[in-house]
């Protein structure tokens, strides 16, 4: 098995660095990594081993928030998808975007939808909301409540109106 | 010294009837630079399918795209399967790849019109999209629907295609023939087409590979990499057909990789027509839930590959589901393949990626000019366009293949 292999190799590469090992099946593997090593493993994903960055997925779980990077392995037919869990509070990351383009507009995207910080990255700014949107306003958080910006009360008033209840069962 | 000025193309846009921005920064004719601002279609799905059960997200990511609106459906219905460890009974997967190379067909031909508008030859535009057309009727008929099929489901198809519905597709696919190869000729030898479209807006091998480029955008650049091979999935692996490859980089080379790939679809769909014949049973393995997990699936959509992940807690809905379309990394290769020519060239350049925006962002002609300098829109540069494609044409005395007999109405 070709892809196996692979596996192995950056097994091994990461050694101490490897937090958590799940080889879901034949074709999708997830390790777990510390957020202080994700620039490394990137390098050795896309430059070394020369997989491609499909798109990084950020999940708001609660706890933290959890950033997937999904590589393809596409001659081996397998999804390497490496994972790290940042402070909820004070999420920040290494940008890969410096040796991997591929990563530039998502990064701008999991920084504006879920506030993680991604420090050496060329140009964070909103790629998806408008540039006046609210600072601290996430809004793939689980606890984001549809927010106004305005000042004026009726608007507010109306929207408040309008907003979900909390709690509870929803159909 | 030579003066900046900035082209602003959008956010109502030039190409495509879709709102994008894209800021060119001319020195007379010539593009030096390129800023993409997008965000004016957010429709914030990936937070709404949150909301969604996993059978409601499927009908929610079909309308993503009116275009790739079953390829969304498939990587989406795949990522749960995934999820869950679904089966997934083979008739589906027939199936599956059946409608899915209809769709690629209908896209490219979509695709090769546009092109051709843009460059002044509407004869090829209308041609194209007249052949669209019955395509489209085909998905009609098998679907119920033109665009948005409702087909697939976590766990196999929604409706079975019946054996009296085969032999009218088999009736598209020759009647398809002749006409995908006058397309073919008319791209390939046509002088003028290569005076526009060769070694224009040339995206390296090395770029594509480090902008992550998909699909057609890849594959022209001699990055050789499908998903339907790589990652076998639906009933790409029980068929045969070869995966379309060039290495220019060009827009010619696009152009010449997305006709070809339609009489791929085409020995795909025939292959799949033919084993639906035989192969038998339920399209559906109607799983009741899918279990707590992650699942990543990914389809070829004509553009690229489409990617969908869910997290799913054991729950009818998903906790997360990240949607990432195939324009998401090609529209950024613009960056480099526009800046460097000229501004005639921009609008084909840009379009060579067969952009789509709603796509891009599951995610205004209020143009600002502060300087007072003349603003140049969508018209004008289509115009420019096609100007520089007639000049040629009086130049070369080239007047374009003839139509074949069929074609001739």
């Amino acid at each position: 098995m070709k892809a196996e292999d692979t596996v192995n190799r950056i097994r091994g590469a990461l050694g101490p660095h490897l937090a958590g090992f799940e080889q879901k099946s034949e074709h999708r593997v997830y390790l777990r990594v510390a957020p202080e090593t994700v620039t490394e493993v990137s390098e050795l994903m896309f430059e070394e081993i020369g997989a491609r960055l499909q798109i990084m997925t950020g999940i708001d779980t609660g706890e933290g928030i959890e950033v997937l990077y999904h590589w393809a392995l596409d001659d081996e037919d397998c999804v390497v998808t490496v994972f790290t869990v940042v402070d909820r509070d004070a999420p920040e990351l290494e940008s890969i975007a410096s040796f991997c383009p591929a990563a530039e507009w998502i990064e701008r995207e999991i920084w504006e939808l879920l506030g993680v910080e991604f420090i050496g990255h060329p140009d964070l700014r909103h790629l998806l909301l408008s540039d006046d949107w609210p600072e601290g306003n996430y809004p793939l958080r689980k606890d984001c409540r549809r927010r106004v910006s305005s000042d004026r009360a009726d608007e507010r008033a109306a929207v408040a109106a309008d907003a979900p209840p909390t709690g509870g069962i929803q159909p | 010294m030579t003066r900046r000025t900035i082209i602003p193309i959008g956010p109502y846009h030039a190409l495509q009837e879709e709102p994008e921005f894209f800021k060119l920064h001319v020195e007379g004719e010539t593009v030096v630079g390129l800023d993409i601002e997008l965000g004016y279609n957010h429709r914030g799905i990936e937070k709404l399918s949150e909301s969604k059960t996993f059978e409601e997200t499927v009908f929610l990511v079909e309308r993503i795209c009116g275009i790739c609106s079953t390829s969304h459906p498939i990587a989406c219905v795949q990522a749960a399967e995934d999820a869950g460890a679904v089966p997934v009974p083979e008739r589906a997967l027939f199936i599956r790849s059946m409608v899915g190379e209809l769709e690629r067909i209908h896209s490219h031909l979509l695709w090769l019109g546009l092109a051709g508008h843009f460059l002044g030859f509407n004869t090829l535009w209308m041609w194209a999209w007249r052949f669209r057309e019955d395509v489209l009727n085909v998905l009609e008929l098998i679907t119920g629907n033109r665009n948005h099929y409702a087909m697939m489901k976590p766990g196999g198809v929604r409706r079975d295609i019946l054996d009296t519905d085969l032999p009218t597709i088999l009736d598209l696919l020759k009647g398809l023939d002749q006409p995908l190869q006058t397309f073919r000729d008319a791209v390939l030898e046509d002088p003028l087409v290569h005076a526009r479209t060769k070694g224009v807006g040339v995206l390296s091998k090395e770029l594509a590979v480090a902008y992550g480029a998909l699909g057609p955008t890849a594959r022209a650049s001699g990055y050789d990499i499908d998903v339907r091979r790589d990652h076998p999935h639906a009933a790409y692996d029980k068929v045969e057909w070869d995966v379309v490859c060039t290495k220019n980089g060009d827009v010619f080379d696009k152009a010449v990789v997305r006709i070809l790939e339609m009489f791929e679809s085409v020995r795909i769909i025939a292959q799949c027509a033919e084993q639906l014949k035989t192969v038998r049973g339920p399209v559906d393995s109607n799983p009741q839930r899918i279990a707590a997990g992650d699942g990543i699936g990914h389809y070829e959509a004509p553009r690229g590959e489409v990617f969908h992940y869910v997290r799913s807690d054991g729950g009818n809905r998903p906790l997360r589901h990240k949607v990432r379309a195939p324009s998401f990394m090609n529209v950024p290769t613009n960056r480099e393949t526009v800046p460097g020519g000229s501004v005639a060239d921009a609008t084909i350049v840009l379009a060579a990626v067969d952009p789509c925006y709603c796509c891009t962002e599951r995610m205004a002609v209020a143009l600002d000019s502060p300087t007072g300098e003349r603003l140049w829109g969508a018209q004008e540069l289509i115009r420019m366009s096609r100007e520089k494609t007639f000049r040629l044409m009086d130049e070369s005395g080239w007047r374009g293949p003839a139509p074949p007999e069929e074609m001739k109405m």
